[in-house]
């Protein structure tokens, strides 16, 4: 199904996608999409929604199965407390990305804002992933309880820094995956640097391979760079702060 | 001056009568009516309304002016001027009657709007909030409400007891029957009266408290206290109505202004907002009037008149009578020919029309409807 | 290092009654009891809880303040003296649970109803028709109609989603985590028998709850515990946390330990980890983002639930207020300087907000001012301690209360505001599977329905004096309140007239 987005109001874009996707309408193409909100919030069902144009923020929010791909940058909010699905990005994305994200894929091609993982939570076998190919602003993996965050910085410029301030900071849960080194003073209090085990390998194998395929990049050059690990010191943090 | 009494409580009698095709009557019928019902009043406050009373000038505002001083009666007239073309101006009639006595000025005037002048007032949106009167809608009766509540509000000593088309309220201290004769009553005519005969328990002797209560062509007679008056008060003035008055029957007719005038509820619809049918009942109708019953409640509570009463409102077209859901108030209705009569005792309608078609008594919250017939 | 603090209470046994049945060593969660020869207290871990002397059958304990005398000093009050040794010792954050213990001026207190007599009559509510029926959610400023040619009239206005509760009441928002699963179940069972609403706060919902839906509130906070799509559609309305009145701009809290299986299930967290829920939605740093949230959940709910947006009330309640309303939010639920807490600093539940008197009258002034009042539904909560609170809190211009304290109280709690220990004897404020057991879901429910039935007869008397028979017509109604003792600031504030005028 075809949809020409340009001037519809969100909420009528997004009753006619539920409505057919409840229909049995499986294949999504929305065109001169710009600005509309929480697209894929609500269908909850494995359909596949392509995105021409910038949609607008909370993309995917609350999201429960679709499969999204966006044909150009997206804006903040993107994945916000999303359940299930993937969302792929062919461009850069802005801040508070996968916010309380308790599943499912986010990919973004080049860079991400700032506060992006906040509040990821993994619970069993619902581990969501977050990969960018680009730099991070600060805050990356705020309070992150769970899940995956890897950041790739691939085409930096000479001296462009991976990653923000604050990296990690009130972290008690999860991975963050950095391609390339940190330094320390960067690190929030919470996080500790740490080298790569087998295990480490296998979850990075797998994901990085399926985030090079979507975006046409050579897995084997992406992996000649080596990666840190940053993982919470304890799932205590706060533990001394009370008088009991 | 007037925000400063306290709201005193009531019992009083009420009557109306209308002719469904138009016939006028001449006043002496509902001042007989009223005047059976004596005892239900104590001489601290009698009214009437009348409708089809002038009819040489039957499309200019007639404006009902009570003064208390020749200082309110400059300024208003000088407000009045500004915002109005007077096309008359002069004092009601009266006659000496023996149980009227210190009554304030009164002075009737016609009036016609000011080409364009509804869209040049004065208060600020802000002012007004965003359910103001003129952003609701560029009716020129809109405008007539804001002078009104301009004036009985801001110039101390003035009061418009009416101020609607081709109609008049007279009221004052004194016995309803007393009232009719000081203001002449037979000698004008009327296809639809209403009548009122007060009986507050106190008073600070202010004509401008009797009713009937009016606005535009609204007038109401009421009988009973409005125990939610705080709260429809409190809702009517979220539409910028100023409740200053000290009685309580003013937010009815404000809140058949705002439903039926402003937010265009049909007549019924307005009645069923001021006596709402019980949950109960709801729970028990078809789905379709149970979903509109209960918007009805949900958006309409603070609309509610909880409490004993009985009124009867009018307008140019209509007379409706309507009682508590609970039946506090007592209303007895009868027709005749063409005449339909509303009372508090079928006693004061059988003094006037002793052989009637039919009589009976209002059922709770149940509106009684008369309205003139269509092409009339 | 050793407490040098005195014990707050001691505790005595008689031990001549004393028959050593130890039932009071098993009752205790605090472990102030044990057995030796005979049953001896550690008097400092005694939180009052009074669980020991409940279950005592020879009613041979009694617990009695420690009178040992500080020096008088009317600034120094012991309390300040003992916390400063407290955090001498720990370096911590004083950490307490429950609502504000201050003696700040209750309004409540302050304000009296009105009744009819002779002139309006008061009705007989035992026997005529009384409505205490209410709905949450946003309504039009207008109906619109349609009248057919046969004079048939229809509506043709599109309402917004409205939950019906059946006395204007509902509970307030406790987590599980915070509160026990037995709790949690006697709260939803009650509001489901009571025709009411609980709140699950922000620890999400466990399944088992799942059938109770049509009368739960469930709530999206910072830290989204537990929050998907089947959550949100579990659920009457869905409440988005902003703040609550027992620490206003501070976050929650559910330390790991609390964390066992259940908690974790129902969190979706692992076992063990620290559930951490700061103060701001990290997707909310304004308020036009607050309106971005409302209408995401609006969408993933289809449009078919009132979204409520809970804060504490604060100094600049009224115009957060009208941001909220304008935002979109169908319900404005305002939590005042009494509401309570499963773990807040001291030091913040203390000291910063407002009584919610004065937010109430506030807000709804406001809201009123600039027209908007039929747009959203208000729930009052912090301290409302009975019937007669809800009545002037309704005055005042509240569409419902919510009850936390008051609930927790009707379960069994002494209010000894050791929440945050996880230690409640009385099986509400723990996870400790051993005190979970004691606090029966069925009979909790039905000390709630009792408590909730005993208070909406009691409403139904306050608006049979009032001459009024729906609650409508005392919503708002402030010419029903008299202050007595209150400034004329005050006065003015609250909108309502001294006794006497």
């Amino acid at each position: 199904m075809q949809i020409d987005a340009r001037g519809v109001h969100y909420r009528d874009l997004n009753r006619m996608l539920k409505e057919a996707a409840a229909a049995g309408e499986k294949e999504f193409v929305l065109d001169n999409v710009n600005g509309q909100r929480y697209i894929g919030t609500g269908v909850n069902l494995p359909v596949n929604i392509v995105i021409n144009g910038v949609p607008g923020n909370d993309l995917a929010a609350f999201m429960d199965g679709p499969a999204v791909t966006v044909c150009a940058n997206a804006q903040d909010g993107v994945a916000n407390t999303m359940n299930a699905g993937t969302v792929v990005v062919h461009g850069s994305a802005g801040d508070v990305l996968g916010y309380g994200m308790r599943g499912g894929k986010l990919y973004i091609r080049n860079n991400v804002g700032y506060r992006v993982g906040i509040h990821m939570k993994e619970y069993k076998r619902q581990v969501p992933v977050i990969i960018a190919g680009g730099t991070a602003g600060d805050f990356f993996g705020e309070y992150m309880a769970g899940g995956v965050l890897i950041l790739l910085g691939l085409e930096r410029r000479q001296g462009e820094p991976l990653t923000g301030d604050y990296l990690g900071t009130g972290m008690h849960g999860g991975v963050i995956y950095l391609r390339g080194p940190v330094e320390p003073y960067k690190l929030g209090k919470e996080v500790a640097v740490l080298e790569l085990d087998d295990g480490d390998e296998k979850i990075l194998g797998k994901y990085l391979k399926e985030y090079c395929d979507c975006f046409g990049l050579d897995y084997q050059a992406v992996r000649e760079e080596p990666f840190v690990k940053l993982l919470p010191v304890s799932s205590r943090p706060y533990g001394r702060l009370y008088v009991y | 001056m007037r925000g400063e009494f306290p709201r005193n409580p009531s019992g009083c009698a009420i009557s109306g009568i209308i002719s469904t095709k138009g016939r006028r009557m001449t006043g002496d019928i509902i001042i007989k009516s009223i005047a059976l019902m004596h005892d239900r009043s104590n001489g601290l406050g009698g009214g009437f309304a009348a409708y089809g009373i002038y009819p040489e000038f039957k499309d200019h505002y007639a404006f009902h002016v009570l003064y208390h001083g020749h200082q309110s009666r400059d300024d208003t007239e000088c407000y009045l001027k500004e915002n109005f073309i007077v096309d008359r101006a002069e004092p009601i009639p009266t006659r000496p009657v023996a149980g009227i006595t210190d009554p304030p000025m009164l002075w009737r005037y016609f009036l016609q709007a000011r080409p364009g002048r509804p869209e040049q007032r004065g208060c600020t949106s802000e002012e007004r909030g965003h359910s103001s009167f003129g952003e609701m809608s560029p009716d020129e009766r809109d405008f007539v409400v804001s002078v009104v509540m301009s004036i009985n509000n801001s110039i101390p000593g003035a009061f418009i007891i009416s101020s609607g088309k081709n109609m008049g309220a007279f009221k004052g201290v004194g016995f309803p029957e007393d009232i009719g004769w000081f203001y002449r009553l037979d000698e004008y005519e009327a296809y639809l009266w209403t009548s009122h005969g007060r009986f507050p328990t106190n008073t600070p002797g202010w004509w401008g408290g009797a009713h009937p209560f009016c606005l535009l062509d609204w007038s109401v007679v009421h009988n009973g206290e409005i125990s939610s008056y705080g709260i429809n008060k409190r809702y009517l003035e979220m539409f910028a109505y100023k409740c200053e008055l000290q009685t309580d029957t003013e937010v009815v007719a404000y809140l058949f202004d705002l439903l039926y005038r402003r937010q265009k509820l049909p007549f019924e619809i307005t009645c069923r907002v001021l006596a709402a049918p019980f949950w109960k009942d709801i729970d028990r109708m078809a789905e379709e009037e149970k979903a509109m019953y209960t918007a009805l409640r949900q958006v309409y509570g603070s609309a509610l008149i909880n409490g004993p009463f009985s009124f009867i409102v009018a307008h140019s077209r209509a007379m409706i009578g309507l009682n508590d859901r609970i039946k506090l108030r007592p209303m007895t209705c009868g027709v005749k020919d063409d005449l339909v009569f509303m009372a508090s005792e079928e006693s004061a309608i059988r003094e006037i029309c002793p052989e009637p078609d039919r009589i009976w008594a209002a059922r709770a919250g149940e509106p009684i409807i008369a309205e003139l017939e269509e092409g009339l | 290092m050793s407490s040098l603090i005195p014990a707050e209470f001691l505790v005595r046994i008689d031990y001549e009654r004393c028959r050593r049945c130890k039932r009071c060593v098993l009752n205790c969660g605090f472990g102030t009891l044990s057995f030796e020869d005979r049953v001896v207290a550690d008097h400092k871990k005694c939180a009052a809880c009074h669980r020991c002397a409940a279950f005592c059958p020879e009613g041979a304990i009694t617990i009695e303040k420690n009178r040992l005398q500080f020096k008088d000093n009317s600034f120094w009050l012991p309390e300040y003296r003992k916390n400063i040794m407290r955090q001498a010792e720990s370096g911590g954050m004083l950490l307490t649970g429950m609502g504000n213990d201050k003696p700040y001026f209750s309004y409540f207190d302050h304000m009296l109803l009105d009744a009819c007599q002779v002139t309006n009559p008061s009705i007989d509510p035992l026997r005529e028709p009384m409505e205490l029926r209410t709905y949450l959610g946003s309504k039009p400023e207008a109906l619109d109609f349609e009248q057919s040619p046969d004079g048939a009239i229809k509506l043709t206005t599109q309402m917004a989603p409205q939950v019906r509760i059946e006395t204007p009441i509902v509970f307030g928002g406790m987590s599980y985590g915070a509160i026990s699963l037995n709790a949690h179940r006697s709260l939803a069972r009650a509001a489901y028998e009571s025709g009411i609403l609980m709140n699950t706060g922000e620890g999400g919902l466990h399944k088992d709850l799942y059938p109770y839906s049509s009368n739960i509130i469930v709530q999206c906070a910072s830290g989204r515990f537990g929050v998907d799509s089947a959550y949100l559609n579990q659920a009457a309305v869905v409440e988005i946390k902003i703040g609550q009145g027992a620490k206003p701009g501070i976050g929650g809290h559910l330390p790991g330990e609390k964390v066992n299986q259940e908690v974790s299930e129902t969190r979706m967290i692992p076992v063990g980890t620290d559930a951490l829920s700061p103060a701001p939605h990290h997707d909310i740093y304004s308020i036009e983002d607050l309106s971005q949230l409302i209408y995401a959940l609006k969408e993933a709910t289809g449009y078919t639930k009132p979204v409520s947006v809970k804060i504490a009330a604060v100094h600049n309640v009224a115009a957060i207020s009208s941001g909220i309303a304008r935002a979109g939010a169908d319900i404005i639920y305002l939590d005042g300087l009494r509401g309570g807490t499963g773990a807040s600093p001291t030091i913040i539940r203390d000291h910063i907000g407002i009584p919610i008197e004065m937010a109430i009258a506030a807000v709804d002034d406001r809201l009123r001012r600039e027209g908007i009042r039929n747009r959203v539904s208000v729930i009052a909560a912090g301290g409302i301690r009975h019937s007669g609170d809800v009545a002037k809190a309704i005055a005042l211009g509240a569409d419902a209360v919510a009850l936390g304290t008051a609930a927790l109280i009707a379960l069994g709690c002494r209010v000894c505001q050791k929440c945050y220990t996880g230690n409640c004897s009385w099986g509400i404020a723990t996870q400790r599977p051993e005190l979970v057991r004691r606090l029966d879901p069925d009979e909790g429910a039905e000390r709630l329905n009792n408590l909730i039935r005993g208070w909406s007869l009691e409403l139904k008397e306050i608006l049979g004096a009032l001459g009024v028979n729906a609650v409508e017509s005392l919503r708002g109604s402030r010419e029903r309140l008299r202050g007595v003792g209150l400034s004329e600031v005050d006065l003015e504030i609250l909108g309502i007239k001294p006794a006497g005028r």
